[in-house]
This record gives structure tokens, C-alpha cells and sequence, in this order.
């Protein structure tokens, strides 16, 4: 199975080629999937927090909820408002889509990397290509002509491309103490020293501020703000089109997941249980964190969260890669 | 950079917006999100309820009272009966005073859960509204028990109350108490130590005292600048004399103070809910009042301590079975005044805080 699909030590063929399609499919399905169960599992946690029960109609503990939502959407209508910037309109929540499912093709899912690639520039790869979601997210805002998603989009822009900073900054510590931007390397670095949640512990905090920052979710949820911009960005998007930004969404907290798990908790290692479920576990710690804050905190206001980027993350992040240069070269001239 | 010129933007914030707590309308001016100039536009909901009540006997208005401020039923209720017979002189037997002033508290004290639970929400924040929902929802049970209604309870009569409290009924009510406590902790653990909260909410939407009297504010809007001055206890009405209980007041005058002033008030609540249950007597829950009220001839004014603020009921009596003139003194109404003068300069965020932070009811800023 995995010689099969061990495409990148084979010539380049039509045979290789057809895997490559097959591989990429069964990723992609396998992403849809927890896409869906994570939303399933998002209204499970916070609906067990909020003394609620959350889904349990549609299948056996409302397990087919997520399709049954997927469903109505699917056939729900497909409105483009008469005033809205058509071609943009309709563009913008492709574009905000296509690099969430793009940056899963980096995730190491165990350390033979069956199906996904074993970049060498991993890290980097993964903060570009998640950057252009912000274009998706300002032109589905400034194409709907709606006041609401304009500020909506605008406050996007302004927040995901200032919170892009720490969080690459917060990196830094990471690919320093590995020496290396390939996240297979940072783990294997890991199994020998240590998780990089210890040393790097300041850079973990900056990581996870930033990341939820970037996902836009609680309490950093200002493009979308439903009580303050109605929906943001979204507000004029219905059906299938909606579901692009929400796919988007929650592709990203799972691909975030991912690279906090692997940077900081040591990927799939981890003794007894096979690789893979440890990397799913690391993971769901991460997802359930993302969706414990969403029932736990309020929102916060968009100047002082922009204040909070630049005026304290984006400094810690410094001093935390100032710290570890320091520390390294000790450790190394001793 | 002073130079720099930016289109400003005529934004409707509103009548159907989730933070507008109704069919309320806010139209701002906005420099980016600086808000220029914001005017609030009322009037979707209006029923004429003052102009019909100018058709319909005494009695037969009480249930429109229930539709004005529709969170807090009870003390609507009670206002407009509390005006009749203080008009027309009558005696209410003392059961029926104690049952008012629990259903009031109660409601008092629903109302704040919903202050605090849809403010919340406002800001961001959705687990503290259902967990408020919850505790609501055993008041309204509560009720529904004694009133048969769970929204408009049309409780209240004049000369006493509907019914009596059915058996048991007292019982449950000193079982809510201890179990309110905890919630009001739970609460003031989840939200008031909560930075972001903080954040959104100290500082903003500050006015002081002479402001606040300025524009004839009331209730907790009134109180959050340091002035003591609450209903219950300046001019007492009912049977609030007999129970010890505190009026909370603020120091900033901001969104912070009237957030925490709901959360004690709630407390004091509790007390009076507390001794009014150990006090209650026995006896009958309806006075001798005639089949067709008829105040004698003369305007009459009475205030009461409402949820919001006072709620005042004028009333011009000709001798005959109908108001020949009825006015309603909406708390909400009054307080949605200070609005445009608070957002001016404020951001966008900051518009759904302070206005969250006023506690309107659209039903009564209508009426």
C-alpha cells in the first residue's frame, strides 16, 4: 500500500500520475470527512458546555447531522444580490477555499508520509499559500456590496495579515532549534531532544494566540462578528457558496492542528499506540482547544486587537527568538 | 496624514440587525469604523397602546401593560394597577401585596438573566446567554404556575391579584433562591474577571450624574453614576418598607457599572424574594374593589420601580369607567435618549456595547 503510493521515489509516468489523482482524491475525501465530523463534534463540545444537548437527530447520536446540513445547503438557493460585483462574487469563496485544502498536501499524517508531500520547505509553504485565503475572505466582502461585509472584509484583511506575522515569528523558534523548515525533520528533532512545548513554551503561547487569531474564531472572530456585522463578509452569501468560507474555516483549524501538534507535541511520535492515532490525538487537543474558547470567551474589539498583534504578541515573539538564538549558541559552543 | 480625506458612510445599523434587541433602527455616519453621527429611528413596533387604552375600561387595559415591556410583564402590570388604586383610594389585603412583590422581584430579576445573557451575546460570548436562559426559564415556570402564562402574565388586578399562589407554590420560590445564588456566582465567575470582557466594556459609554439627571435617566442607567435613588426605597410603594435589602450604585457611570449594578440588583432581589416569602400571611388575595373602576375626576401620576428604570402611569379621569387620557412614562424610551450623544466618536464595536448596555425593550420605547 505504501510502495503504492510512494510516488515521489518513482519516475514520473502516466501510471504515477494516475496514483497521484487517486492519492490526492482519497486526501481530499478524508479532509471532507473530518471537516464534517469536526463541525459535528464543535456543536457536541459546545453544546456539553453550554448544559445543552447539541445534535442527536439525524443518525444514530446525530452522527449524519453534518451531511444533512451539508445536503440543505447543496439544494438551498443561490442568491447573487442584483447590486454585487458578479464575477468577484462568485470567485472570491473558491479562492478562499482552494489553499485550505492545499496546505493539507504538507501535513506529515505519519512518518512515512503516505499520500502528502515531504517538503523541504514545509513551514513556508504552509504561511504563504494560507495567506491567500485572506484575498478570498476582502473580495467576497468588497464584491457583495453590502456594508456589513465591506467592514467584514476589511477587518479580515487588516487581522489576518497582521496576526500572519507572530504566528511566523512564533515558528522561528521552532525551525531554529531543528534547524530545519521540514516539519518531518522538526519532528524527528523533537523524538530525539524533546517536545518543543517545553523550551519553546513562550513561542507555543504566541503560536496559539496567532493561530486562533488567523482561523478566525473566538474571541478574535471580527471579520465575521455576527452581533456587530451581522455575518461580516459573508452576510449575502447563501447556500453552497456559504459552505465554501465554512469548509475553508474549519480546513484551516484542522490544518493549523496539524502544525501545532507536529511543531510543538512531537507529531506522531509517542509510545504503545500506532503513529497516526497519536497524531490524531495531538490534533483533536488542539481542535477541542479551538472550540472550547468559542463557548468560553467573549469577542474582542478590533482596535485593541490589532494593538494586541503589534504592541505585545509581535514583540514576545522577538524576544522568544532572541531567547532561543541565545540559548542555542550556548548549548552549541559548550 | 491630517490631510487625508475618507469617505464617510451612511450605514443602517438595523430595524433587523441581531444586536439591535428588537425593531429598533440606528442610522451612523461612519468614518471607517469611527462612528460620525448615529441616530437612533423608532416607531416600527408602535401600537398606540395609550390611545387605545383611551376606549377600554380600567381593568381591561392591564393586559396591553403585559405587551409594553414584555420582559418584565409583572411589574407593568402592577404599575398601571398600583396607579388606579392609589387613585381611587383602595385597600389591598396584605397577601396579595406580599404575592406582588415576589412575582415583581422575580421578574426583576428575569429580566436582568436576559440583560446579562443578550449583552453577552452582544459581545461575543454565547454561553452565558443560554446558561441565563436557563435559570429564566425557571422563572417563567414559576409563572406559569401561578399566572397560567409564561410571557404576558396579565397577573395583577385592581384591588389584588388573579389568583392566589397555587400549593406549594411558595415552596418552589424558596427553592430558587439558594439555586439563583450559585447561578449569580457561576455567572460572576464566567464573566466579570474575563479580560476581553473588561476590555469591551470599562471606560465605555461613560456620562456622570448630571448628564444622567440631565436626561431624566432612571433605574440602573441612573444609579451606575453613583446616584442612590431607586423607587422601593425613596418613595416605597407595596410593602417594600418591610424588607431589608441594599440599592447597588456604580462610580464611572460606565458599561462596566451597569453590567454589575443588573448582577447585584439581582442579589438584592433574592433578599426581598427571601423575606417576602417568610412573611407572607394567609388570607384573601382580591380587596373589596368595585365591578367598574371609576377614579374620581382628576389627573393622577404614580411611578413604580421597574426593570428598566421608573414606570410611570398618567392618567386623566373624567369619573367615568375609561382614562380619558392615558400616558405611560417608558423607562426605555426615556434612556434611549442619551444614545446619540454616547456614540459620537465611538467604533463600531463600541456602538453594540453601549447600546446593548442601556437595556432597552423595543415593545416599551414604542408602546
Amino acid at each position: 500500500m505504501i510502495a503504492f503510493f510512494d510516488w515521489v521515489n518513482q519516475a514520473l509516468s502516466a501510471g504515477t500520475v494516475l496514483k497521484m489523482i487517486v492519492g490526492g482524491v482519497i486526501v481530499l475525501l478524508f479532509c471532507l470527512l473530518v471537516v464534517a465530523y469536526m463541525i459535528y463534534f464543535e456543536r457536541k463540545v459546545i453544546g456539553w458546555m453550554q448544559l445543552r444537548i447539541g445534535p442527536n437527530r439525524v443518525g444514530p447520536l446525530g452522527l449524519f447531522q453534518s451531511f444533512a446540513d451539508i445536503l440543505k445547503l447543496l439544494i438551498k438557493e443561490d442568491i447573487v444580490p442584483r447590486e454585487a460585483d458578479k464575477p468577484l462574487f462568485l470567485i472570491a469563496p473558491i479562492i478562499a477555499f482552494i489553499p485550505s485544502f492545499v496546505v493539507v498536501a504538507a501535513i506529515p499524517w505519519s512518518a512515512s508520509h503516505v499520500f502528502t508531500a515531504d517538503l523541504a520547505v514545509a513551514l513556508l509553504y504552509y504561511l504563504a499559500l494560507s495567506s491567500i485565503t485572506i484575498v478570498g475572505i476582502m473580495l467576497g466582502g468588497w464584491a457583495s456590496n453590502n456594508k456589513y461585509s465591506l467592514l467584514g472584509g476589511m477587518r479580515s484583511a487588516a487581522q489576518m495579515i497582521s496576526y500572519e506575522i507572530p504566528l511566523g515569528m512564533s515558528l522561528l523558534g521552532v525551525i531554529l532549534l531543528a534547524g530545519s523548515l521540514n516539519i518531518a525533520d522538526i519532528v524527528t528533532a523533537q523524538q530525539r531532544f524533546m517536545w518543543y512545548i517545553v523550551p519553546q513554551f513562550l513561542g507555543f503561547c504566541v503560536f496559539i494566540v496567532a493561530a486562533t487569531a488567523e482561523l478566525n474564531r473566538t474571541p478574535f472572530d471580527l471579520p465575521e462578528a455576527e452581533s456587530e456585522l451581522v455575518a461580516g463578509y459573508h452576510t449575502e452569501y447563501s447556500g453552497f457558496r456559504f459552505a465554501f468560507y465554512m469548509l475553508a474555516e474549519y480546513m484551516y483549524v484542522f490544518a493549523i492542528s496539524t502544525l501545532g501538534a507536529t511543531l510543538f507535541l512531537g507529531g506522531w511520535s509517542g509510545p504503545i499506540l500506532p503513529g497516526w492515532l497519536w497524531f490524531a490525538i495531538k490534533v483533536m487537543a488542539f481542535v477541542f482547544f479551538f472550540f472550547w474558547l468559542r463557548a468560553t470567551m467573549p469577542r474582542i474589539r478590533v482596535d485593541q486587537l490589532m494593538s494586541f498583534s503589534w504592541k505585545f504578541l509581535l514583540p514576545l515573539a522577538l524576544v522568544n527568538i532572541v531567547l532561543t538564538s541565545v540559548i542555542k549558541y550556548w548549548v552549541n559552543a559548550g | 496624514m491630517a490631510d487625508t480625506r475618507t469617505e464617510e458612510m451612511l450605514m443602517n445599523v438595523g430595524p433587523q440587525h441581531p444586536s439591535t434587541h428588537g425593531v429598533l433602527r440606528v442610522v451612523v455616519k461612519l468614518d471607517g469604523e469611527t462612528i460620525v453621527d448615529a441616530a437612533p429611528v423608532i416607531g416600527y413596533l408602535h401600537r398606540g397602546t395609550e390611545k387605545l387604552a383611551e376606549d377600554l375600561q380600567y381593568t381591561q387595559i392591564i393586559p396591553y401593560t403585559d405587551r409594553m415591556d414584555y420582559l418584565a410583564a409583572m411589574l407593568n402590570n402592577y404599575a398601571l394597577v398600583h396607579a388606579v388604586e392609589e387613585a381611587m383610594d383602595l385597600e389591598i389585603p396584605e397577601r396579595a401585596e406580599y404575592l406582588r412583590v415576589i412575582v415583581m422581584e422575580l421578574n426583576r430579576i428575569a429580566s436582568h438573566l436576559l440583560f446579562i445573557g443578550t449583552y453577552l451575546l452582544d459581545l461575543g460570548a454565547m454561553s452565558p446567554f443560554l446558561y441565563a436562559f436557563q435559570d429564566r426559564e425557571r422563572i417563567v415556570q414559576l409563572f406559569n404556575e401561578i399566572s397560567g402564562a409564561r410571557l404576558t402574565y396579565n397577573y395583577m388586578r385592581i384591588g389584588g391579584v388573579k389568583w392566589d399562589a397555587p400549593p406549594g407554590w411558595i415552596d418552589k420560590v424558596r427553592e430558587f433562591v439558594p439555586h439563583m445564588r450559585e447561578s449569580l456566582k457561576m455567572l460572576d465567575d464566567l464573566i466579570t474577571g474575563n479580560e476581553i470582557f473588561l476590555n469591551r466594556v470599562r471606560g465605555i459609554g461613560a456620562y456622570d450624574a448630571d448628564t444622567a439627571i440631565a436626561y431624566s435617566l432612571s433605574g440602573v442607567n441612573l444609579r451606575c453614576t453613583g446616584l442612590k435613588w431607586d423607587l422601593r426605597k425613596n418613595r416605597p410603594y407595596s410593602v417594600y418598607d418591610r424588607f431589608e435589602f441594599e440599592i447597588p450604585v456604580g462610580e464611572n457611570g460606565d458599561c462596566y457599572d451597569r453590567y454589575i449594578l443588573h448582577l447585584r440588583e439581582m442579589e438584592q432581589s433574592l433578599r426581598i424574594v427571601e423575606q417576602a416569602c417568610e412573611q407572607i400571611p394567609d388570607g384573601p388575595v382580591m380587596g373589596k374593589a368595585p365591578k367598574f373602576v371609576r377614579p374620581p375626576a382628576g389627573e393622577y401620576y404614580s411611578g413604580i420601580e421597574g426593570a428598566r428604570g421608573e414606570l410611570g402611569v398618567y392618567f386623566v379621569s373624567d369619573g367615568k369607567d375609561k382614562p380619558y387620557r392615558l400616558k405611560f412614562r417608558r423607562p426605555s424610551f426615556v434612556n434611549l435618549q442619551l444614545l446619540p450623544s454616547l456614540l459620537k466618536g465611538q467604533n463600531m464595536a463600541n456602538l453594540i456595547a453601549i447600546l446593548g448596555a442601556v437595556d432597552i425593550v423595543l415593545g416599551e420605547v414604542d408602546c
